[in-house]
């Protein structure tokens, strides 16, 4: 039995006062192994952000906490690390890209030396080798004529060009883990296909393992071998890929796929989930899709359903979908 | 037997051309939208799809005259909106309607439901008593799927979909015969995008207006619209029934764009044509076809001649010098999804 | 309908309640002791101002050869002045001509400067750049000066100190009004208003001015008392109020006559003042924070 890369084990995270706290992640748990790819999937509010943010413990105390759970990273529990420790951690063991690449690079630094100055922290290296390295990475990315554009500034390159910027930054000290939160989502669709391309070259070529946080089922199933897919703050539903786009099992996973638009289908109308997202939060008991639930019985409204497992590499949590199986499966025993 | 309802002759944006002193007039010079020609159909939806920057979002404005052209025509029914006086295209809005893009800032924060819904009804004089406002309000919003007791909150106390459920209901309060939506479901959740395209739907279907349908994803606009045009860079450069856009596009922008959207199907992963490099800004347009930068069958001609937007199929019309039919390969059903 | 049914959402009951801008106020004045101190010095001073004949121990006017330039005792409990008047039922007299001109100004300088700023910040163009240079010529004038230049041309006067400290806060709120109908002015909601057919009055009354309300009414409490201020200031120069009527700042120019015979009368009003003033101030500061969204949600 391999030790995963990453363990995340009953996460929770509160925000606001502590008298009357707001969870908006609650026992989040799932793992990725080396050179492995996991999407978390969910809509706005499911604690997907907060989520991956909780791994490098970047989430703003106050007003938010962590307030239960392991986050392992080879086998070493980072919550329970020195906050003095967590900048070792973070860039060169654990990489992390952001949805606006406008933001996230500094505008009065040339790409060049943002670049080093990530190397620098990590790696002792001279001004030279750095240099060469800096080019290196960026044309891993396709930057083209990578060392003319060392020291230009961020403006100076297009969104699409700035998030491969971000990713030959993130990339720069070979980190075995990288979380990229919505990478492609503020760019267009020519230029996302050209981020997903690169993305799939960079785990080929370096082995990173990738924790991808997206709303967009498109791109998790273009890029992932696993998916969690989490709502109002819990982990609904988690599988390989193929369980989840072939044989979902929870209520919610089914009709968030049946209602994404496709370019492949004729239907004349599209599958809808009534209602509106709840707000993180503000489901407190049961389970948290019981409004919007077209299979709900009575016990849902009270009750949160633990994960069940359907097949070796499934779970969900869905009281209804797992007596059905269950159902099924002692028929099948009969026979 | 085609009855258009609106008809778009040669329009045209340029910002940035009015008076300047300064010597580098040329390249402050944006071509938002340049030289598109349709027409629209009573009672069709036609889906207008490009990325960001193509100018898809300036051409709806044009279309309501929400911003003024720099050249072209606009005709709604026969009357030429773009040299209408002030007033009378005031009176015109009562026929065109549009709904926005950003749920949140396209309603006044301080007022209420009910004040926002029936602003229109007030400018065109639609209701005479305050009770009957009400209940036109109320059945507006029923119309909507909205419960009409909430009629007096104010916007912010709603959910993305339901503030746009709110906008809808504006835009349809004074039975238009022209609706622009610029990427009404962009903004929105997964799962509520598809009540917010189906609501549409219906109400396109129940009361017959037609439809300018703005989007960036060309899946989108799949269950809605009737036909699609693409745009590059300000211009048309492929437009036609629904079936052949997605079944037989011909451009090959058209057919990048439709292979690139990654599909929610694991057993599909990475089978796209990838194009080189970024749109070009519009400030510097490309000469000739002014996709030939980024195209994989570009040739000489290309960067020298524009091409036109031709015939290539019954009604189908492309801008391409070697415009194709090229079928996007669909594996046969692989929807497996319970309900 | 066929429709409505299946579209409808879900009844919402977790429909957020409406907070009251009231309340709010109530508990951002009640929560902070120093806004508590400065509203209870607002309700005093106004209380006094209102109540003057009933308050004061003297008639403010009424002269004494007997008691010239009294030290404070029990008759007069901040002594008397030159010509024999007592101190205290002048300042309280003197607090009417401060509330009023605290208040006038601000708020006809409010409603000038916010149609200028809106006109200039809606329509852009030429107005806009006439307007502009027009509050610009004004800003470089520091608002004492100006509003010593324009007293020493209309001479002083109620009405015309009045129209002195008005000119001299336009252009803030001008300024103010512009920048902020510019901002609103690029809110989609703007855009729909006009897309759904309103005339454009209607527009800037309905969809641009009451957007742009919370900083300009910030900019007035905190400007009355600049305007108090002002007036104090002009009528230490001797061209506000003029005698024998009193107020704040000629009470304290008289006492600069006697200022090493009794400090008092200048005391006394000088710390009502900066009372009045710091507390305008505190107040100020708790309505933007009760009006500003980005602090309040």
């Amino acid at each position: 039995m391999t030790v995963p890369l990453l363990k995340v084990d009953n996460l929770a995270v509160e925000f606001g006062p502590k008298a009357n706290p707001i969870r908006v992640v609650d026992g989040v748990s799932f793992e990725i192994t080396a050179g492995g790819a996991v999407g978390i999937v969910g809509e706005s509010g499911s604690g997907k952000s907060i989520t991956s943010l909780s791994i490098l413990r970047l989430i703003s105390e106050p007003p938010g906490r962590i307030v239960q759970g392991r986050i392992e990273f080879n086998g070493v529990n980072l919550l329970e690390l020195p906050r003095s420790k967590m900048p070792d951690i973070r860039g060169r063991d654990i990489a992390m890209i952001f949805q606006e690449p406008m933001s996230s690079l500094n505008p009065v630094m040339t790409i060049g030396d943002q670049i080093g100055e990530a190397i620098k922290l990590h790696e002792a290296m001279t001004g030279e080798e750095r240099r060469a390295r800096v080019i290196e990475m960026l044309r891993l990315v396709g930057i083209p004529d990578p060392a003319g554009r060392l020291d230009a500034y961020p403006h100076q390159f297009s969104g699409g060009m700035r998030q491969r910027v971000m990713i030959a930054m993130a990339l720069a000290c070979n980190p075995k883990l990288l979380i990229a939160d919505e990478p492609t989502t503020a760019l267009d669709v020519t230029i996302q296909a050209q981020v997903l391309d690169l993305m799939h070259k960079l785990r080929r070529t370096l082995n990173t393992a990738v924790l991808l946080i997206s709303h967009d089922l498109g791109v998790i199933a273009d890029v992932c071998e696993r998916v969690v897919v989490m709502y109002a703050g819990r982990v609904v539903e988690e599988a390989d890929i193929r369980s989840i786009f072939r044989t979902p099992q929870h209520p919610y996973t089914r009709g968030l796929l049946q209602s994404i638009p496709r370019l492949d289908d004729d239907r004349d109308r599209l599958y809808q989930i009534p209602g509106s997202v709840p707000l993180a939060g503000s489901v407190k008991k049961g389970c948290p899709f019981y409004e919007r639930c077209s299979l709900r019985i009575e016990k849902c409204m009270n009750k949160m359903p633990p994960m069940f497992s359907f097949g070796p590499d499934q779970r969900a949590a869905c009281w209804v979908t797992a007596s059905q199986a269950d159902a099924k499966e002692k028929e099948a025993a009969l026979q | 037997m085609t009855d258009p309802i609106i008809r778009v002759n040669d329009l045209g944006k340029t910002f940035g051309s009015g008076m300047r002193l300064s010597l580098a007039k040329q390249a402050d010079e944006v071509r938002a939208v340049d030289g598109c020609s349709f027409e629209i159909n009573r009672s069709e939806t036609l889906a207008l799809v490009g990325e960001s920057g193509c100018g898809k979002s300036t051409l709806g404005r044009l279309l309501l005259r929400l911003i003024d052209a720099t050249a072209g025509k606009v005709y709604f029914e026969n009357t030429e909106l773009t040299d209408l006086p002030a007033a009378r295209m005031r009176d015109m809005r009562r026929h065109l309607q549009m709904i926005f893009q950003d749920p949140y800032g396209s309603l006044s924060p301080r007022r209420t439901i009910a004040q926002i819904i029936a602003e229109p009804l007030d400018v065109f004089g639609l209701v005479r008593s305050g009770r009957q406002r009400r209940e036109r309000v109320a059945d507006l919003m029923t119309q909507v799927g909205l419960s009409p007791s909430f009629m007096d909150r104010h916007p912010r106390q709603f959910s993305g979909g339901q503030r746009q459920r709110i906008g809808i209901a504006r835009a349809i309060a004074v039975d238009p015969s022209f609706i622009v939506a610029d990427e009404p479901v962009s903004a929105l959740d997964v799962s509520v995008q598809a009540q917010i395209i189906n609501l549409m739907q219906d109400l396109q279907k129940q009361k017959g207006f037609s439809f300018l349908f703005i989007a960036h994803d060309l899946a989108v606009v799949r269950h809605i619209a009737d036909r699609v045009a693409v745009m590059y860079l300000g211009r048309i450069v492929e437009i036609g029934p629904k079936k052949q856009i997605y079944g037989m596009p011909q451009h090959p922008y058209t057919q990048a764009l439709l292979s690139a959207a990654p599909e929610p199907d694991p057993d599909r992963k990475g089978k796209r044509i990838i194009l080189e490099g970024d749109v070009p800004s519009p400030k510097r347009v490309p000469s000739g076809c002014s996709f030939h930068t980024r195209c994989p069958i570009r040739q000489d001609i290309c960067g020298i001649e524009r091409p036109p937007l031709r015939e290539v199929a019954p009604g189908q019309l492309a801008a391409c010098h070697f415009a194709k039919p090229f079928p996007i390969p669909r594996p046969t059903s692989s929807q497996a999804v319970p309900a | 309908m066929a429709v409505s049914i299946e579209h409808s959402e879900l009844p919402s009951p977790s429909l957020a309640p409406e907070p009251r801008a009231l309340s709010r106020l109530g508990y951002e004045l009640f929560s902070r002791t120093s806004t508590m101190f400065a509203f209870a010095v607002v309700v005093i001073f106004v209380f006094v101002a209102v109540f003057a004949p009933l308050l004061a121990p003297y008639d403010p006017l009424a002269q004494s050869i007997l008691k010239i330039n009294r030290l404070p005792s029990a008759d007069n409990w901040l002594g008397t002045d030159q010509f024999g008047r007592d101190v205290l039922s002048r300042m309280i007299y003197g607090s009417r001509n401060s509330l009023i001109f605290g208040l006038i100004s601000p708020v006809l300088a409010a409603i000038c400067g916010t149609v200028l700023g809106v006109v200039a910040g809606y329509f852009g163009g030429i107005i806009d750049r006439i307007i502009s240079r027009l509050i610009d010529l004004l800003l470089a004038f520091p608002e004492l000066l100006l509003a010593i230049m324009i007293a020493a041309v209309l001479g002083g006067g109620f009405w015309n100190v009045i129209a002195v400290i008005t000119v001299a806060f336009v252009p803030g709120f001008a300024r103010v009004a512009r920048a902020s109908t510019l901002a609103v002015k690029q809110e989609p909601y703007v855009e729909a208003a006009i897309a759904v057919g309103v005339r454009t009055p209607v527009i800037i009354f309905r969809h641009v001015i009451p957007n742009i309300a919370a900083p300009i009414v910030v900019l007035m409490t905190l400007w009355v008392a600049s305007a108090i201020r002002l007036e104090a200031s002009l009528s230490f120069l001797g061209i506000g109020t003029q005698p024998p009527n009193p107020s704040w700042g000629n009470i304290i120019r008289d006492g600069l006559n006697n200022l090493f015979g009794s400090p008092w009368p200048i005391i006394g009003a000088g710390f009502a003042i900066t009372c009045v003033v710091l507390s305008f101030n505190l107040l100020g500061d708790a309505v933007r924070d009760v009006l500003d969204p980005e602090i309040s949600e």
